[in-house]
């Protein structure tokens, strides 16, 4: 019997051995005492060094470990988003209070591991990859949800991610198998092979095994109606892990979503195509309702996600590399925009008693206005008006699916962004405008948010570099690729192009 | 020049951000003045004759959407842009003789604000047009929003409230019109080269089936903004809740974005449709100038007044686009000058009778002419204006209007003109509430002070020059009027007859066959 060794690229996994090197050296920081202040820079040097590795393999188009993983420049683009988002993170997460509880070195190492999972899973082209890297990205995040120990609203939060994510896992598994079982192929083109030879219709396992799959990744990326935990879930976990988990999750969730769609079930694209279409529409209308009459801004940007999610599945649905590059470029947007919002969110729950109640933000135009610029363009980013790349966004999109032929969604987009105006200006009001109704600040310190209890305030945290700093460097991002959108255009064409191409 | 034209205002507002709080009203007025410089150089550069855009400017801007930063200048947009420079300055002047709150930030609104306007007016890009279109908004959300009145004594909203009814209202019809404008653009490239360029869409054309549907989606935000009836819900409320040096330029200005859009987008790319929903946008606009003029005679809020009498305007306006005669649309333009020009004094004066009365209740004012004839006089050559005298440039306005919707739909016309009929009770009950009568108990007479009068006088003084010179408009108009009205009626469009001999010679129309 032949055995041959099979070729392993290692310049190809480069990142992810960076990655998981990294990963080992911060967990093994945490046990010697010296080295227990350096956690986290020494996480950002693994991310930095993953990032270089990264944007060195630019332009490569190959597979990796007998075809278990694609290096293309999408997977290379959403890596990249997940790093940046992880870095960012890593300097919310200074002085947390879950940092201390949790540990430092355990608590970020497990943010290495996630983004490790979600490197891989924007590389994945084969279900078993596909399966591994989603529960890598998972399961330290449900961990991290529950990182704040002595908080139960973070405890909740964890609980309720690892019973809800291990339903959507299983539903996934489940799904996998029958699309195994039809197509005889783990690998997505060998499935793509299986269902032309079958025929989608021919065969009700290839049908079940999509529809569950499909509904599986609807979890991971809080499509509604799969959307029920987001908003708990976000609500409680430590805000920079919310932060983290909003954009990075759902960026792989997506690139593997698209990739799984476009290649492996490509050749039933008419059967797939409005069930998608339909979930798109259904979580433009759930979320953006959902989100009006929030008080709490984590829940509010968890229901806003949900809607955002919406628009994003749109590039999806069209299939087409217009599509696959307005969603990279959506996500990038995405990235600007809600590390803004988050990074503000961190500010002020430290330095006020009303946690992340929107009461938080009233009067900062006045109080900190150079916390209240960066929300404030971040909340009209998110809906999508002009001067933002936001608004360049949601354009790539509509084009996309105007292209489509799917142009009743893009009216779907639009009506959407109508409805999220209530509650994206609500908050820019609460930052600007003086309320006559409400009552005014500082009256009634009731604790409306669910961090506050054990969290240490620190009434200078508005000032802090970095918590100012990212806020103020997302937030002239969004302006810039508002304005000059150019560069990101291209980015997002070369992450698109490298899939159909 | 034109992107000086275009920035100028942006940077000064810039700038602005980072001057002592007492400097930044005159700076910012400086900002204006200096726009409005360069846009009267351009206005004297400008070549009559010349039907086509000129002072373009088109580089690509998002080259891999197919969008352009394309700008120019022809006759449908050069008074619409003088226009908006001359009332940012009196609007901006207004408001630096005042006290304001944060005023760096008002200041750098109010240019921002310019800046978006204006580009809306400038763009030769479908995309570029919506997006400039829908900036504008922000600016006024946050001037509403912020430096507004809530209402909630007398029962109104918050200015909080009432902004974002406007935001809404408007961002509905704006959205819809992003859809409708990617739509266009995609169907008539038909796989081929993606351009949002409006003069290559025009001449890529449109299947009528899309057309439709496309129509509506531009009417609808062309409809809310100005407003017409039915789509005017934002109105009372933003009006009562704006302050009013925002609702000089607002009020004067905004409005005639969407009219304006009419003739620089809908007739050119969507001429079919524009011909098969001729009667329905006339319905609209008959009914805005029924309902604005019926409105405007019962409110007693002063600003509630001006803002049905604008409603009643813009159905005017709309009415003479969509007579889809030249015509028609000639007076359209000159009556969108004028209608600016009127409503944004009316909007000075207000402001200064609420300052001396303490009301918007007209019941409660009266008397002001007393001791205050100079003041009395501008309201009264504004009022003038407003119900279209002869002589004034409104009148000439409204006749062209009128004249095309004639030939063209006559039983509209009719009704129209009842429209003419009304807004002289309106304007007139205005000027004699409170100009007239008895001075009510507590109320000073007082005259215009230098530094209202300094805002006050130019913009009168405009009105009358136009009033004794409405050539100067019309002259440099017709060319583009005519070429786009021409592409709807497919090439045999009626010339339109012009005034030869200046205001008061209408021979030439009244002896037509």
């Amino acid at each position: 019997m032949n055995f041959n060794e099979p070729t392993i690229d290692y310049a190809g996994i480069s990142p992810i051995i960076a990655l998981t090197v990294g990963l080992c050296v911060v967990l093994l920081s945490a046990v010697f005492r010296p080295l227990r202040r350096s956690a986290p820079g020494l996480t950002l040097l693994t991310l930095a060094s993953a990032a270089a590795l990264l944007i060195w393999q630019w332009g490569e188009n190959v597979d990796l470990l007998t075809e278990a993983l694609r290096l293309d420049d999408l997977a290379i683009s959403i890596s990249l988003i997940a790093i940046l988002m992880a870095a960012s993170c890593v300097l919310l997460s200074l002085r947390e209070s879950a940092v201390e509880q949790a540990g430092p070195g355990e608590y970020h190492a497990l943010l290495l591991g996630s983004v490790l999972g979600m490197t891989l899973l924007a590389q994945a082209q084969n279900l078993v990859t596909f399966f591994v890297a989603i529960e890598i990205l998972s399961i330290p995040l449900y961990i991290l949800c529950a990182a704040n120990l002595r908080r139960e609203g973070s405890l909740e939060s964890g609980l309720k991610y690892l019973i809800v994510g291990s339903l959507g896992s299983a539903t996934l598994l489940y799904g996998m198998a029958f699309l195994y079982g039809g197509t005889g192929s783990t690998g997505f083109d060998g499935i793509a092979a299986g269902i032309a030879r079958e025929g989608v219709l021919g065969d009700p396992l290839i049908l079940i095994g999509i529809a569950m799959a499909g509904v599986g990744l609807a979890f991971k990326t809080s499509i509604a109606p799969f959307h029920q935990w987001t908003p708990d879930v976000y609500q409680g976990a430590p805000t920079p892990i919310t932060a983290f988990m909003a954009v990075a999750t759902k960026a792989a969730a997506f690139a593997v979503f698209l990739r799984f769609f476009v290649v492996a079930l490509g050749p039933q694209l008419e059967e797939w195509q409005p069930a998608l279409a339909v979930l798109a529409a259904v979580s433009i209308v759930v979320g953006n309702v959902g989100a009006l009459g929030q008080d709490s801004l984590k829940r509010l940007l968890g229901y806003s996600g949900v809607a955002q999610a919406g628009y994003m599945l749109g590039g999806i649905v069209v299939a087409s590399e217009a599509g696959a590059s307005s969603l990279v470029f959506y996500l990038a947007a995405y990235a600007f925009m809600n590390l803004a919002a988050f990074a503000v969110i961190v500010a002020r729950e430290r330095e006020t008693p009303f946690g992340d109640s929107i009461r938080a933000v009233r009067g900062l135009a006045r109080e900190r206005p150079l916390l209240a610029w960066p929300l404030t363009i971040s909340m009209l980013a998110l809906a999508g008006l002009p001067a933002t790349a936001g608004f360049i966004g949601k354009l790539y999109l509509i084009e996309a699916l105007v292209e489509g032929d799917y142009t009743w969604l893009a009216v779907f987009i639009a009506i959407g962004t109508m409805i999220s105006l209530a509650y994206y200006l609500r908050v820019v009001a609460a930052m600007w405008m003086r309320s006559g109704s409400e009552p005014a600040p500082g009256a009634t310190p009731a604790i409306a948010g669910a961090s506050p209890e054990a969290d240490p305030v620190d009434p200078e945290a508005g000032r802090r570099w970095y918590l100012v700093g990212p806020a103020l460097l997302a937030t002239a991002a969004t302006v810039f690729f508002g304005v000059i959108p150019q560069p990101l255009v291209e980015f997002a064409e070369r992450a698109g192009s490298s899939l159909f191409g | 020049m034109i992107n000086s034209l275009l920035w100028t205002p942006l940077a000064f507002g810039i700038v602005g951000l980072f001057l002592p709080k007492r400097a930044t009203g005159w700076w910012a007025t400086l900002g204006a003045v200096a726009t409005l410089a360069i846009a009267v150089g351009m206005a004297i550069d400008f070549d009559a004759g010349n039907s086509g855009l000129q002072h373009t400017v088109d580089v690509a801007w998002i080259s891999g959407l197919g969008v352009d930063y394309s700008l120019g200048i022809d006759g449908l947009n050069l008074f619409l842009v003088l226009l908006t420079a001359v009332l940012w300055v009196g609007g901006i002047a207004f408001a630096a003789f005042r006290e304001q709150e944060r005023p760096q930030l008002f200041f750098f609104l109010m240019l921002l604000a310019e800046t978006a306007t204006l580009g809306a007016f400038l763009a030769q890009d479908l995309l570029l047009f919506v997006l400039f279109f829908d900036l504008m908004l922000v600016p006024f959300y946050f001037l509403f929003g912020v430096w507004g009145h809530d209402r909630t004594e007398e029962g109104g909203p918050t200015a909080q409230a009432a902004t974002l009814k406007m935001i809404v209202y408007t961002l509905i019809g704006s959205l819809l019109m992003l859809v409708g404008a990617v739509a266009a653009a995609i169907i008539s490239a038909d796989g081929g080269q993606l351009t949002f360029s409006i003069a290559a869409l025009q001449q890529q054309g449109l299947d009528v089936e899309s057309q439709r549907w496309i129509f509506w989606f531009f009417a609808a935000a062309f409809l809310v903004k100005m407003p017409a009836f039915l789509l005017h819900g934002w109105m009372p409320d933003a009006y009562r809740a704006a302050p009013l040096a925002v609702l000089v330029v607002f009020s004067g200005v905004l409005a005639k974005v969407g009219a304006y859009g009419f003739l620089r987008v809908v007739l050119p790319l969507f001429p079919d449709a524009s011909v098969e929903f001729q009667e329905a946008i006339l319905v609209i606009a008959l009914a805005s100038i029924l309902y604005g003029s019926v409105m405007a005679f019962t409110q007693t809020n002063v600003r509630l007044i001006a803002g049905y009498s604008s409603v009643a305007q813009l159905g005017f306006i709309t009415a003479g686009i969509f007579a889809l005669r030249a015509d028609g649309a000639d007076g359209a333009i000159l009556q969108m000058v004028n209608h600016g020009l009127v409503v944004a004094p009316i909007f000075v004066i207000v402001a200064i009778l609420v300052e001396r009365t303490g009301t918007e209740d007209i019941r409660q004012m009266g008397g002001m002419a007393l001791r205050a004839p100079i003041l009395a006089a501008f309201f009264l050559i504004v009022a003038l204006a407003t119900l279209a005298m002869p002589g004034s440039s409104n009148f000439v306005g409204e006749f062209y209007i009128l004249n095309g919707l004639f030939q063209e739909k006559i039983v509209f016309a009719f009704v129209a003109a009842t429209g003419v009929a009304m807004s002289a009770y309106y304007a007139l009950r205005l000027y004699q509430t409170t100009m007239h009568n008895r001075v009510p108990d507590g109320v000073a007479s007082r005259e215009i002070g230098l530094r209202d009068a300094v805002v006050l006088a130019p913009l009168v003084l405009c009105i009358l020059g136009l009033a004794l010179y409405p050539q100067l408009i019309l002259h440099r108009t017709a060319p583009a009027v005519q070429r786009t009205v021409a592409k709807v009626r497919g090439g045999d469009a009626p010339e339109a007859q012009l005034v030869r001999a200046g205001a008061h010679d209408w021979e030439p129309i009244l002896t037509k066959p």
